[in-house]
């Protein structure tokens, strides 16, 4: 029964190993459980699981297994299980003006318009695209993007065409989350420590113990104390975000870098930009038309020892970096090519990190344009990719 | 052995209980995480209390190594001492300072030794501890001996969240998260500590505390101990449950809400709340 359970759980993707099994069965041994299975569930709970994150899934197969309810895998209750009502709820709260959610109420209040979303799904079975009642893009039913019904719960449309509704709830998306693809804030910041280079300077304040014996050695026994600057990570970044437009799909991955970014390097600057870097950066998004900062304020900022990381998916019309006035926020005297360059000029050691996937960055001919203007030095935000990026900053750039 | 059931102070789950209990049986580490707020820290505190044993907390910050939590050697003090001619300069004991660990170990009756904000350290913070707490065992190189804990003390680690513990060091733990708690178990809590509040003032307080949790959007939602020291400044200002219960239009923000709302963006959205409710009705 036990070994049910254990199995289970590594099938359901909670990490378990026979450590904590074998504490398991210890555990109820020495009769830490009591004999009620409730006491039993909660202690298996506190030696299996350790990551709030596993919880639900944990609950799922301890329902199971101590059912004995087989569960049929792929079931529509088992998948509608998987969707975090958190996540629903945020998505219909960001999307839905106060007005919309009280036009709600014709179809009865958020709950039973959650309700009917679960019935849909278990009713629908294909992709769906149009019509007034299946889920999918296009129509006038209440679900799915783009629809024209006021209560209408836009799923899975962030703002681009690109994600279609059934694609998010496409259940082999959460399934297929490997770990090439999986990064945490921890393996960031590890992957960024690659660019620590420790230097002393600043006051003396640390006692120097090989310094202060050589010393006290030297002067015949009188203590001679030295004293040195605290050792401190030396690299000075200058970060540039693309934000808005095609970078919204992006926005956790380039969170997580940003706030290992943060903890990781005393000396970072950030500025966000839209799609391509031209005359203006702004630091604070939300006050993004009325607080800019000229590009050349920030060239004329940082001396060139600082290294510049760009984050963006370049994905945007050629143009835009060809074409003097032909960005899609401002108007720009000249192209996004001679920005890139001047940045460059000043800043050697840089690199270029894009989320969208590398085997798209052929599809898209901004990518390979801007591939081309870094010099090769375009990076994926994936963990490789960032290992890559780290190496060659340090490096230093090409050819010199 | 005697269980961990609760104390007068503090009001334990079924899972919480069973989850402490199986840590002191099995005398295993036993990792704490949950919002801020719903008294992570106080736990060790009150099993330390509930057990009679000591309590030795650590309070870990971003500056702290963990060699410090096993001993430090104060060469500075040697130096000075072989300056003066001091004769205890001749033993290097005199001058190994012992960190909590050390002391936990130490310590008669078994203490629980509370780790407190084990994410606030570097991040290899949890790694450099995994032997010390799985044997309870480590070597003083300066002196050569191996310090070993006569009997396990029970290890309380609490966490929250800011950084990924390391999976080795999960493993080596047992872990309950502490939920938020529900109405009832949250008026349990309210009745312990403030024993003798009027009934009525507590539910109308209750009311709009968890209607302000349920609002969207909030940045910071306010736990147990804001609704603590909410209910105490309610009793010091000697509210009635009914200037509570004004909750019409104009007075969406509860009556001071310094205690609850922590964060200026928080108050700003019951503000435009309140505003959009005024101008509806």
């Amino acid at each position: 029964m036990f070994l049910t359970l254990f199995l289970d759980l590594r099938a359901a993707k909670v990490p378990v190993s026979l450590g904590e099994y074998l504490t398991l069965l210890e555990a109820v041994v020495r009769g830490a459980a009591g004999f009620s299975v409730e006491d039993f569930y909660y202690l298996a709970r506190a030696i299996l699981v350790k990551d709030e994150r596993n919880l639900d899934k944990f609950d799922r197969v301890f329902a199971t297994v101590f059912e004995g309810v087989v569960s049929q895998a792929g079931s529509i209750e088992e998948f509608l299980a998987q969707i975090p009502e958190d996540w629903l709820r945020a998505l219909a709260e960001k999307l839905l003006t106060p007005a919309e959610m009280a036009e709600i109420q014709a179809l009865g209040g958020f709950d039973k318009l959650m309700e009917t979303l679960k019935e849909r799904l278990a009713e629908q079975n294909e992709e769906h695209h149009g019509g007034n009642k299946w889920i999918g893009t296009g129509g006038t039913s209440p679900f799915g993007a783009y629809g024209y019904n006021p209560a209408g719960i836009r799923i899975g449309q962030k703002t681009n065409r690109h994600n279609r509704a059934v694609k998010v709830w496409d259940r082999r998306e959460f399934k297929n989350l490997d770990d090439g693809v999986e990064l945490g804030t921890r393996n960031f910041r590890m992957a960024l420590r690659r660019l620590r280079k420790f230097a002393r300077d600043g006051a003396a304040t640390e006692l120097d113990l090989d310094a202060t014996i050589a010393g006290t050695a030297r002067s015949g026994g009188m203590l001679d104390v030295h004293l040195r600057p605290e050792r401190h990570n030396k690299i000075k970044v200058l970060l540039l975000l693309d934000v808005g437009g095609s970078m919204d799909s992006h926005i956790q991955t380039c969170e997580e870098l940003f706030s290992a970014a943060r903890s990781e390097f005393k000396h970072l600057e950030h500025y966000y930009f839209h799609n391509c870097p031209y005359g203006h950066l702004w630091r604070d998004n939300s006050r993004r038309w009325d607080d800019r900062i000229a590009t050349w304020d920030v060239i004329h900022t940082y001396p060139p020892d600082w290294k510049l990381v760009i984050v963006g998916d370049a994905s945007m019309s050629p143009w835009e970096i060809t074409t003097p006035g032909a960005a899609v926020e401002e108007w720009n005297e000249e192209a996004g090519s001679v920005w890139i360059n001047r940045l460059l000029t000043q800043w050697p050691a840089a690199a270029w990190l894009n989320p969208s996937p590398a085997r798209q960055w052929s599809w898209t001919e901004s990518i390979a344009m801007l591939h081309q203007a870094m010099g090769g030095r375009m990076h994926g935000l994936t963990l490789e990719g960032l290992d890559q990026a780290m190496r060659q900053l340090n490096r230093g750039a090409p050819g010199r | 052995m005697t269980k961990f059931t609760g104390t007068d102070s503090y009001i334990a789950t079924p899972d919480l209980m069973i989850a402490v209990n199986a840590a002191l049986t099995l005398e295993r580490p036993l990792l704490i995480k949950g919002e801020p707020g719903t008294g992570k820290t106080v736990l060790a505190q009150e099993v330390a209390k509930a057990l009679n044993r000591p309590l030795i907390s650590w309070h870990v910050k971003s500056t702290t190594k963990a060699q410090q939590g096993l001993y430090e050697y104060d060469a500075v003090a040697r130096l000075r001492d072989s300056q003066l001619g001091d004769p205890r300069v001749h033993d290097i004991g005199n001058y190994i300072v012992k960190g909590k660990l050390w002391q936990a170990f130490d310590t008669d009756p078994c203490p629980i030794l509370l780790i407190d904000e084990v994410d606030k350290a570097d991040i290899e913070f949890p790694n450099d501890l995994l032997l010390e707490l799985d044997r309870m065992e480590f070597h003083v190189y300066e002196t050569r001996q191996v310090v070993k804990a006569a009997k396990r003390p029970l290890v309380i680690i609490t966490s929250n969240n800011e950084k990924e513990l390391p999976d080795a060091f999960l493993r080596r733990c047992f872990f309950h998260y502490i939920r938020f708690p529900d109405r009832d178990t949250m008026q349990r809590i309210a009745e312990v500590h403030y024993p003798g509040i009027k009934p009525a003032l507590l539910h109308q307080a209750l009311t709009v505390f968890f209607d302000v949790r349920e609002v969207p959007g909030l940045k910071k939602k306010p736990s147990t101990s804001e609704l603590l020291d909410w209910i105490k400044l309610l009793l010091a200002e000697d509210l009635s449950p009914d200037e509570l219960r004004d909750k019409d239009a104009k007075n969406l923000i509860p009556k001071l809400h310094g205690a609850l709302l922590k964060n200026e963006q928080d108050i700003h959205l019951f503000e435009r709340l309140a505003f959009m409710n005024r101008r509806g009705s």
